[in-house]
C-alpha cells in the first residue's frame, strides 16, 4: 500500500504544481492578492507530498519490497542498510524523484524567505519554478515512474545496486550535485519574473544573488565530491575524464561563476543587466541540458543512466519549452537601453567583464567538444572521438589566463583604477612568484636533473603563487597592517580571499600531481618488492576475505620509507556474489603532500598478481582547493547585508522592504 | 671472461630474487615506455562506454595495448601506429580528433569565441565611456534613487 | 535616427542565443536516432586483410585470404564465450541451407571447445578460421563477436555488422546487396 500511496502522493504533487503554476501568475497580472499568495502555500504543500512519495520509495527499498520494479532492479536483500537507502537515488527513476524533491525543497525556501520582497516578484518566481515542477513531476509520471509494480508474481530477490555505487559517495555526491543543479532554477525564475515585470534594477540583482551564491556552493562540493568518488573507486587513480556527464556538470558551474561575478557589477553599479539575465538563463538551462546528456542515451559515458529515447524526447520537449521560451522573452524584453554608468578601461567592472570571457569561453569550449561527435555523426561526417587531450589542451592555457587576472582582482576599484598603479601592485609578487617558481622544483626531486625538473611544475608554482601574494598583499593593505581591522571586512570579502586560495590550492594539486606523478604496473608474487617515488613497497601476499554480499581477494602490501613502516595497504578484487561483477578497491594513504595508490589488477597464476602502483604528490589538494572554494562562497553569502533586519528607521518604509530577509 | 660472465649472471639472477617484481609490460628500451603511457591514454577502447585503452579491462583494450607495444619495438612512429589502427577502427579510437576538414570547426571555434568575447568585451568598454547620449532619463532617475537607498547596505564588494 | 538603428541592433542581438538554441535543438532531435555506440567499419570498401592461420577442425591445414575471396561469402567472427552467438547461430545454418556460403572466424577462443560447439549447434560454415591471438580480428577492426562481413567476390568488404545478424537484420542489411553482389557473380 505505501507504493500506490507514494504514487498517488506523486500526483497530488503534481495538481498543486500546476496550481502554484498558473494562479499567482495570473494573480501578478490582474492584480488579486490572494491569488500571488496562493504559490506560498502551494510551494510548501508540493513540498510535503513530493516528500511523501520520496520517503514512500524508500520504505520500499528498506522492506525489501521486490514487487517494485525499480527496487528489484537496483537492491537486494544482501545489501547494506545504507546502501539500500542510497539506491533509491542510484538510477533513473529515483533519481528524478530525488530532483524533484529538491526542486520543491527550493521553492518552499523561496516562499518561506521572501517576506520582504514585493509580493508580485515573489509570486512570479514561484510560478516559475511551479511550472519547471510540473514538467518534471509529468517526466515521472508519464515515462519513468519509480513506482511501476512487477506483476503477477514479484521475484524473490533484487538484481542488486551496482557495486561501483555501493559506497559512501553514493550517499553524499547525487544530493549536493543536485541541491546545486536545481538551486540554479531560483535565479532564473528570477530572471524570468524581472523579465515578466519588465523590472532590471539594481534589486533584482540583490535578491537572486544569495540564491546564486547558495546553489553555486553546493555545485562547488558536488562536483568535488564526485571527481574524490571517482579517484579513489574506479581503481585507476584518475579523477576527472572529461565525461560528458561530468562535463554535463561543470558547465553550469563555469556558466554559474561567471553569473556570480557578473552580478555582483550589476547589483553595485548597473552594469550588464542583460548580461546577467541571460546568465542566470543560461546557467539553469545548463543544467537541464545536462539532464537531456545523461538520460536520453544520446553520448556515450560510464556514468550515464540507461537510456530511453522516449524518455529523451520528453526532455528535450521541455527544454525546448523552458529553455526556448526563457530565450524568446529575453529576447522581447530583455533591456535594451544601456545603463547610465559609464566606466573605464581599469575598472572592476572591466575586470569582471574579462572574466566572464574567460569562463564562458571555456563552458561553450566543453560544449562544442561534448556535443561535436553527435554534430558529426547528425551530419554523416562519421564517428569521431573528443576526449581529454581536446579540452586541456583548451582549458589550461584559459584556466591559466583567469588566474593571472584574478591576482589583479582585489586591488581594481568600481569606475575606475588607476592602470599604472594596478600593474605596480603585481611587482613584488611577480618576482616572489617567479623566483619561487624556478627554485622550488629543485628540492622537489630526490636527484635533480633535467630530465626531472619539472617545467609543468614551474608553470604551476608561478600561477599559484601569483594569486597567493597578490590576495595577500590585497589582504595586508585592505587591512592596513593591523589585525584587529580584519574584522572590518565583510563576509563578501573573505568569501573572495578565501574562494580564490581555494582555486589556487585546488590548481596546485592538479598542477603538481600531473607533473611529479609516478606509476608502476608490475607483476608480483608474494615477497617482491619495488620502490616508487622515495617509497618502497612489498607484497607481502593475498588472502581471501568476505564481505556482506561479495566475496574479495584481499592484497596487503607494506610501505616503507628509509626503512620504517609507514603504512599497509590493503587494495581489494571483489566478486558481487549477486550479479557477477568484479570490482577493483584501491587502497590510498592520503596526506597532504602526497597519496600512495595500490590496486591489483588480475591474477597471473602461480600466486603471482598484477599489481599497479602510485604515487601522487600533492592531489588531494585538487579536492581541498574544491571545499575551500565552496567555503569561500559560503562566507559570501553569509554576508551581514543579506541578514539585516532592519535599515535605519525611516529608511525601511521608504525602501519598500528591499532588504532581503 | 668466463668468470666475469657467470658473475654477472649470477648478480642478476640474485637481484631479481631479491627484487622480483617485472614490469607487467616489458620494453627492450625504458624510453618506449612514456610514448606508450601517451598512446594508451590518448586511444579509446572500441568497446567501452568511453574509456581510453589504459584504463579499460576489456580484452579488446588488452590486444591494442599489446599491439601497441609490438609496434613500438618494431621502431614504428606515433604517427605510423595512430595510423595503422584508424585503418582498421577508423578515426573513433582517437580522443585527440586529427585536424581535418571535419574537424576544422571543433579546433577552431573555442579560439573564434574566445577573441569574439574579448573584443565583445573592449567594445563595450569603449562606448560605455563616450555614449552619454543615448541615456533614458526615468532609468537615470531609478538608479540613483536606488543607490541612495542601498547606500546603508554598502561596503567595497 | 542613430539611437533608433542602435536601438534595433541591440534587440536583434538579444535574439542570438535563441537562435543559436534552436539550432541545438535541431542536432539534438537528429540526434536522438543515432547509436553513439555503433561504429562504422574503416574498412567498407577495402580488400580483406591478408592473413596466415590454422584452420579450426584440421590443425595442419593452413589459410590465407586466398581460400576467402574468389566468392560472395559471410564472413562470421564467433567465439563459445559469446552469449550473443548462440542466438545468432540458428540464423546462420538457415541461411547456409539456403546457399548462402558462410566462413567463420573462430576469435580467440578454445580449439576444442570449439570443434565441440559446433558438432552440438550445427555448422554452418564452408570451414573457420582458428584466430587464437585475434590478429586477424584487429587486421579486420573486430572488438567483440559477434560480427558478420559481406565480402564481393573480389574479396572486397562491402557491409559489416556489429551484433546478432536476424531476420530483420538480414532483411535491412544484407539481403539486397548480397543479391546484387551474386547478380554480378554470375
Amino acid at each position: 500500500m505505501t507504493v500506490e500511496l507514494g504514487h498517488i502522493a506523486l500526483i497530488v504533487a503534481l495538481c498543486l504544481a500546476c496550481i502554484q503554476a498558473v494562479v499567482p501568475m495570473v494573480g501578478s497580472f490582474s492584480g488579486y492578492t490572494h491569488w500571488m499568495r496562493v504559490g506560498h502555500s502551494m510551494a510548501v504543500g508540493q513540498f510535503v507530498f513530493v516528500a511523501l512519495s520520496f520517503a514512500c520509495l524508500t520504505a520500499a527499498f528498506i522492506q525489501d519490497d521486490f514487487s517494485v520494479a525499480y527496487v528489484a532492479n537496483n537492491s537486494n536483500t544482501l545489501l547494506p542498510l545504507q546502501f539500500k537507502i542510497s539506491a533509491v537515488w542510484g538510477a533513473h527513476e529515483g533519481s528524478l524523484l530525488l530532483w524533484a524533491l529538491i526542486l520543491s525543497g527550493w521553492s518552499t525556501a523561496v516562499a518561506l524567505c521572501s517576506g520582504k520582497l514585493p509580493l508580485i516578484l515573489s509570486a512570479r518566481v514561484l510560478s516559475v519554478l511551479g511550472a519547471i515542477s510540473v514538467g518534471f513531476a509529468l517526466f515521472l509520471l508519464l515515462t519513468s515512474n519509480p513506482f511501476d509494480r512487477i506483476l503477477p508474481i514479484p521475484p524473490l530477490e533484487g538484481g542488486d545496486l551496482n557495486p561501483l555505487l555501493q559506497d559512501f559517495g553514493l550517499i553524499v555526491h547525487p544530493p549536493m550535485l543536485y541541491m546545486g543543479y536545481v538551486g540554479f532554477s531560483v535565479p532564473f525564475a528570477f530572471a524570468i519574473a524581472a523579465l515578466i515585470g519588465g523590472q532590471f534594477d539594481s534589486a533584482w540583482a540583490r535578491w537572486s544573488r544569495p540564491w546564486i551564491n547558495v546553489a553555486w556552493v553546493f555545485l562547488t562540493i558536488g562536483i568535488s565530491l564526485g571527481s574524490w568518488w571517482a579517484y579513489y573507486e574506479l581503481g585507476w587513480g584518475g579523477w576527472w575524464f572529461w565525461d560528458p556527464v561530468e562535463n554535463a556538470s561543470f558547465m553550469p558551474w563555469l556558466a554559474g561563476t561567471a553569473l556570480m561575478h557578473s552580478i555582483a557589477a550589476t547589483e553595485k553599479r548597473g552594469v550588464f543587466r542583460s548580461w546577467t539575465l541571460l546568465l542566470a538563463i543560461l546557467t539553469f538551462s545548463l543544467s537541464l541540458l545536462g539532464t537531456f546528456l545523461v538520460r536520453s542515451g544520446i553520448l556515450t559515458s560510464v556514468h550515464a543512466f540507461a537510456s530511453d529515447p522516449e524518455r529523451g524526447i520528453f526532455i528535450l520537449i521541455f527544454l525546448g519549452i523552458v529553455v526556448g521560451g526563457s530565450l524568446l522573452l529575453f529576447a522581447l524584453r530583455g533591456p535594451t537601453m544601456r545603463s547610465a554608468t559609464t566606466y573605464s578601461g581599469w575598472s572592476r567592472e572591466t575586470m569582471l567583464l574579462i572574466n566572464n570571457v574567460f569562463l564562458v569561453s571555456s563552458m561553450a569550449m566543453i560544449l562544442i567538444g561534448t556535443l561535436y561527435p553527435l554534430l558529426a555523426d547528425v551530419l554523416d561526417m562519421g564517428k569521431i572521438s573528443v576526449g581529454p587531450p581536446y579540452f586541456n589542451i583548451f582549458f589550461v592555457p584559459l584556466m591559466s589566463g583567469l588566474m593571472i587576472c584574478l591576482g589583479f582582482a582585489g586591488f581594481t576599484r568600481w569606475k575606475n583604477t588607476e592602470g599604472r598603479a594596478l600593474l605596480h601592485k603585481g611587482v613584488i609578487p611577480s618576482i616572489v612568484s617567479l623566483v619561487m617558481a624556478f627554485a622550488l622544483p629543485m628540492f622537489m626531486v630526490d636527484k635533480l636533473s633535467w630530465s626531472n625538473y619539472s617545467l609543468t611544475a614551474v608553470a604551476t608554482l608561478l600561477l599559484v603563487l601569483w594569486v597567493v601574494t597578490m590576495s595577500l598583499e590585497d589582504l595586508w593593505l585592505k587591512s592596513r597592517g593591523k589585525l584587529s581591522s580584519l574584522r572590518g571586512l565583510s563576509g563578501s570579502y573573505w568569501g573572495m580571499l578565501v574562494a580564490h586560495m581555494g582555486l589556487a590550492v585546488c590548481a596546485l594539486g592538479v598542477g603538481l600531481s600531473t607533473a611529479y606523478d609516478a606509476q608502476k604496473d608490475l607483476r608480483m608474487v608474494p615477497g617482491d618488492k619495488t620502490e616508487l617515488g622515495g617509497y618502497q613497497f612489498q607484497f607481502v601476499g593475498v588472502e581471501r576475505v568476505e564481505g556482506p554480499n561479495f566475496i574479495a581477494y584481499r592484497g596487503n602490501v607494506e610501505v616503507k620509507s628509509g626503512g620504517e613502516l609507514i603504512v599497509r595497504l590493503s587494495p581489494e578484487k571483489r566478486n558481487y556474489t549477486s550479479g557477477g561483477q568484479v570490482m577493483t578497491e584501491a587502497d590510498i594513504d592520503g596526506q597532504l603532500h602526497r597519496d600512495l595508490y595500490v590496486s591489483l589488477g588480475e591474477p597471473l597464476g602461480n600466486q603471482a598478481w598484477a599489481i599497479r602502483f602510485q604515487v601522487k604528490p600533492f592531489v588531494r589538494c585538487i579536492w581541498l582547493g574544491g571545499l575551500l572554494i565552496g567555503l569561500g562562497g559560503l562566507l559570501a553569502a553569509l554576508d551581514k547585508r543579506y541578514r539585516r533586519r532592519r535599515l535605519r528607521k525611516g529608511a525601511d518604509e521608504s525602501s519598500g522592504g528591499l532588504v532581503f530577509e | 671472461m668466463r668468470l666475469r660472465w657467470s658473475m654477472g649472471l649470477a648478480v642478476a639472477l640474485f637481484t631479481s630474487v631479491l627484487f622480483g617484481s617485472e614490469n607487467l609490460v616489458e620494453f627492450s628500451d625504458e624510453s618506449l615506455r612514456s610514448r606508450y603511457q601517451t598512446l594508451i591514454t590518448e586511444l579509446r577502447c572500441p568497446k567501452c562506454q568511453n574509456q581510453n585503452l589504459a584504463d579499460s579491462n576489456a580484452p579488446i583494450s588488452k590486444d591494442l595495448r599489446e599491439e601497441i607495444q609490438r609496434m613500438l619495438e618494431q621502431k614504428m612512429s606515433d604517427r605510423e601506429i595512430k595510423y595503422h589502427l584508424t585503418s582498421r577502427y577508423s578515426e573513433f579510437i582517437l580522443y585527440r580528433p586529427d585536424v581535418n576538414k571535419t574537424t576544422y570547426l571543433l579546433w577552431g571555434s573555442p579560439f573564434a569565441i574566445f577573441l569574439i568575447g574579448l573584443l565583445a568585451a573592449l567594445r563595450l568598454n569603449r562606448r560605455n565611456k563616450i555614449d552619454v547620449g543615448s541615456l533614458d532619463k526615468t532609468v537615470i532617475d531609478q538608479e540613483s534613487r536606488i543607490a541612495e537607498l542601498l547606500k546603508s547596505g554598502e561596503d567595497d564588494k | 535616427m542613430k539611437v533608433v538603428g542602435g536601438l534595433f541592433l541591440n534587440r536583434l542581438a538579444l535574439f542570438l542565443p535563441l537562435a543559436l538554441f534552436a539550432a541545438l535543438t535541431i542536432v539534438l532531435l537528429l540526434g536522438l536516432d543515432k547509436d553513439p555506440s555503433e561504429l562504422p567499419s574503416a574498412l567498407v570498401g577495402e580488400p580483406f586483410p591478408s592473413f596466415s592461420l590454422p584452420a579450426l577442425h584440421d590443425a595442419d591445414r593452413t589459410l590465407d585470404e586466398r581460400d576467402i575471396i574468389g566468392e560472395v561469402v559471410l564472413v562470421n567472427i564467433w567465439a563459445t564465450w559469446c552469449f550473443a552467438c548462440r542466438i545468432e547461430h540458428a540464423m546462420l545454418n538457415q541461411l547456409a541451407e539456403q546457399g548462402v556460403k558462410v566462413i567463420g572466424l573462430n576469435y580467440k577462443d578454445n580449439r576444442e571447445a570449439a570443434i565441440a560447439w559446433l558438432k552440438e549447434r550445427g555448422d554452418p560454415y564452408a570451414f573457420s578460421v582458428f584466430d587464437e591471438q585475434g590478429r586477424l580480428g584487429i587486421d579486420l577492426g573486430v572488438y567483440g563477436a559477434p560480427e558478420t562481413y559481406l565480402l564481393d567476390a573480389t574479396g572486397t568488404i562491402r557491409h559489416r555488422r556489429v551484433g546478432v545478424v536476424d531476420d530483420r537484420v538480414w532483411n535491412n542489411e544484407f539481403r539486397d546487396l548480397y543479391a546484387q553482389l551474386m547478380a554480378v557473380q554470375r
